[in-house]
């Protein structure tokens, strides 16, 4: 037995715990770094070979085993961009509300259940709703619009979120310096509380875009294509889209060992696309935050 | 009770204040005389810093708070239904406990009330901007780096940019709030030198922890103990020959 509090033993002892705790911690942080590592490696190093000039600009040819995965990439960028036009400014202004106006009460606090619940929804069934509300209900199709507008209400509870943390870590003495100044509670908002609280409602339009780009249940009922060359010319049009086409190349095709390379590769050009519109999103929130240095 | 007369700026007259069902301030009736400084001094907790925020009715934004009585400024009860709250905020200034600037740039920053107003011609502003941080005495150490964040500055910088900025709308009253409590003793003193500058054309009224500045920077003192107004006085008779017994317990420091 090892007496407490005296001796060698003891200090040797807590010395051990201590290491070993460190240890789980570090082997905890490797072992995520290595899978993340791994994923990307095993998709660059199989995916690379597909990237070319003819697979990033031309339309998939010979039953989708040749060519490129062009209006896959037309596609996802319009859902995306699409999705965000839609969430953003009705995510910011709900969190607005929720925040800023709202009596903090038992009806907020049920709105806020229903938001998180909503986070919690499948996507297919995201899809099955956008599905039934907006391609045959409303009438548009199999579009960018449906697709848009279903990814759209899939990343608002993210949107929502994030934006009503980051309008909270707002100081109250921002607000009561404006109030005392003689601002008006929108000027107070619009002026000091929305331009201080903007670089955290952008990491949550990041986390959503990633989602949006991402995501194929939604858009399998909603928007995407099996196969069309030509590019959208409205918002109502069918398109494309790189998840779905990967789950198209590795399941459906008839040759589905023959387009693997492909499907590495519509993988690469996927990640590549999600972390540019991260990186423009990314840099955006620097310059903002530069602008108000501390 | 109240020993001013003549040129009452504000006043409250039975005002008692409710946090839910908890009464902050007692009925208190007080008047401030314009051009004077006036402070309340009074234990933590006993509702000064409450009472001087209905001034302003600061004390809206907090959710179950409600006000019984009258709050006049001219005369006119600034609680009244009619009354929009923009403009009383306008009229009675407020400088807070911590310096809270924006984190904007200096110029921007003292800008922002200016702008509020309409006020966008560039050289107008300019003028405002350039009188208030002057008639703030910060001035000579800002005009320099106008397009710096106003968080650049010292936290005594950040006070007197406060002011600066509380000034530029051109109030009629200066209310503040412990100015002082978050500064050194240097950037204290140039606060208190700068009431006194500021009180030939400002009611002012402040708040203050400390009782060699309220007998530093004021002309009345009111003393404030449990939500109550327990005495008030020229500063000169409050901490020579105080009337009762509690404020004279608390001046001379055997309570609080």
């Amino acid at each position: 037995m090892v007496e407490w509090g005296n001796g060698m033993e003891f200090r040797k002892k807590r010395k051990l715990i201590e290491g070993l705790a460190f240890g789980v911690i570090r082997l905890s942080t490797v072992i995520i770094c290595l899978a993340l590592a791994i994923m990307l490696g095993f998709i660059l190093l199989y995916g690379y070979k597909a990237i070319t000039w003819t697979f990033l600009t031309q339309p998939p040819t010979e039953a989708m085993t040749k060519g490129g995965i062009f209006p896959a990439i037309v596609g996802t960028f319009y859902l995306t961009l699409g999705a965000i036009v839609v969430a953003f400014p009705l995510g910011v202004a709900s969190a607005i509300y929720l925040s800023e106006y709202a009596r903090q009460g038992r009806l907020v606090r049920f709105i806020r259940l229903g938001i998180n619940n909503l986070a919690g929804v499948p996507s297919v069934v995201f899809g099955l709703f956008g599905l039934g509300l907006f391609v045959v209900f409303l009438g548009f199709g199999s579009s960018i619009l449906s697709g848009s507008l279903t990814l759209g209400f899939l990343i608002l509870p993210v949107i929502i979120g994030t934006s009503e943390e980051a309008l909270k870590a707002v100081p109250q003495t921002y607000r009561e310096a404006s109030l005392a100044l003689g601002g008006t509670k929108w000027q107070t908002i619009y002026k000091v509380v929305l331009p201080a609280a903007l670089p955290g409602i952008l990491t949550g339009s990041i986390l959503g875009i990633g989602r949006a780009a991402g995501e194929t249940a939604p858009i399998m009922f909603t928007a995407a294509a099996f196969y069309t060359p030509k590019l959208p010319s409205s918002v109502f049009d069918e398109v494309m889209a790189l998840p779905y086409h990967i789950y198209v190349l590795a399941t459906a095709g008839t040759h589905i060992e023959e387009t693997r390379h492909l499907q590495y590769g519509t993988a690469l050009v996927l990640i590549a696309l999600v972390l540019g519109i991260n990186l423009v999103a990314i840099i955006i929130r620097t310059k903002i935050r530069r602008k108000q240095t501390y | 009770m109240n020993p001013m007369s003549n040129n009452i700026k504000m006043a409250t007259e039975n005002m008692s204040f409710y946090y839910g069902d908890f009464r902050a301030i007692d009925n208190i009736t007080l008047g401030f005389r314009e051009n004077y400084v006036t402070a309340l001094i009074g234990p933590s907790g006993c509702g000064k810093s409450t009472y001087i925020r209905t001034l302003n009715r600061m004390n809206d934004i907090i959710p179950g708070t409600r006000v019984e009585g009258k709050v006049l400024l001219d005369g006119e009860n600034i609680y009244a239904s009619s009354v929009d709250v923009v403009e009383i905020r306008k009229r009675v200034g407020m400088v807070f406990q911590k310096p809270n600037p924006f984190p904007k740039t200096i110029f921007n920053d003292v800008a922002y009330g200016l702008r509020l107003k309409g006020i966008k011609n560039r050289s107008e502003l300019q003028d405002r901007v350039e009188a208030s941080l002057k008639a703030a005495a910060i001035w000579d150490e800002v005009k320099d780096r106008l397009n710096k964040s106003a968080l650049s500055l010292s936290g005594g910088q950040q006070q007197r940019l406060c002011i600066a900025r509380a000034l530029a709308i051109e109030p009629e009253v200066l209310l503040m709030d412990e100015p002082a409590s978050a500064l050194d003793p240097i950037a204290t003193q140039k606060i208190e030198e700068l009431i006194t500058e500021l009180k030939k054309n400002y009611t002012i009224i402040i708040v203050t922890h400390n009782m060699q500045q309220a007998a530093r920077v004021s002309d009345i003192t009111a003393f404030f103990y449990m939500g109550k107004l327990i005495e008030v006085n020229t500063t000169e008779k409050m901490f020579t020959r105080p009337s009762k017994k509690q404020t004279e317990d608390y001046i001379t420091g055997r309570f609080g």
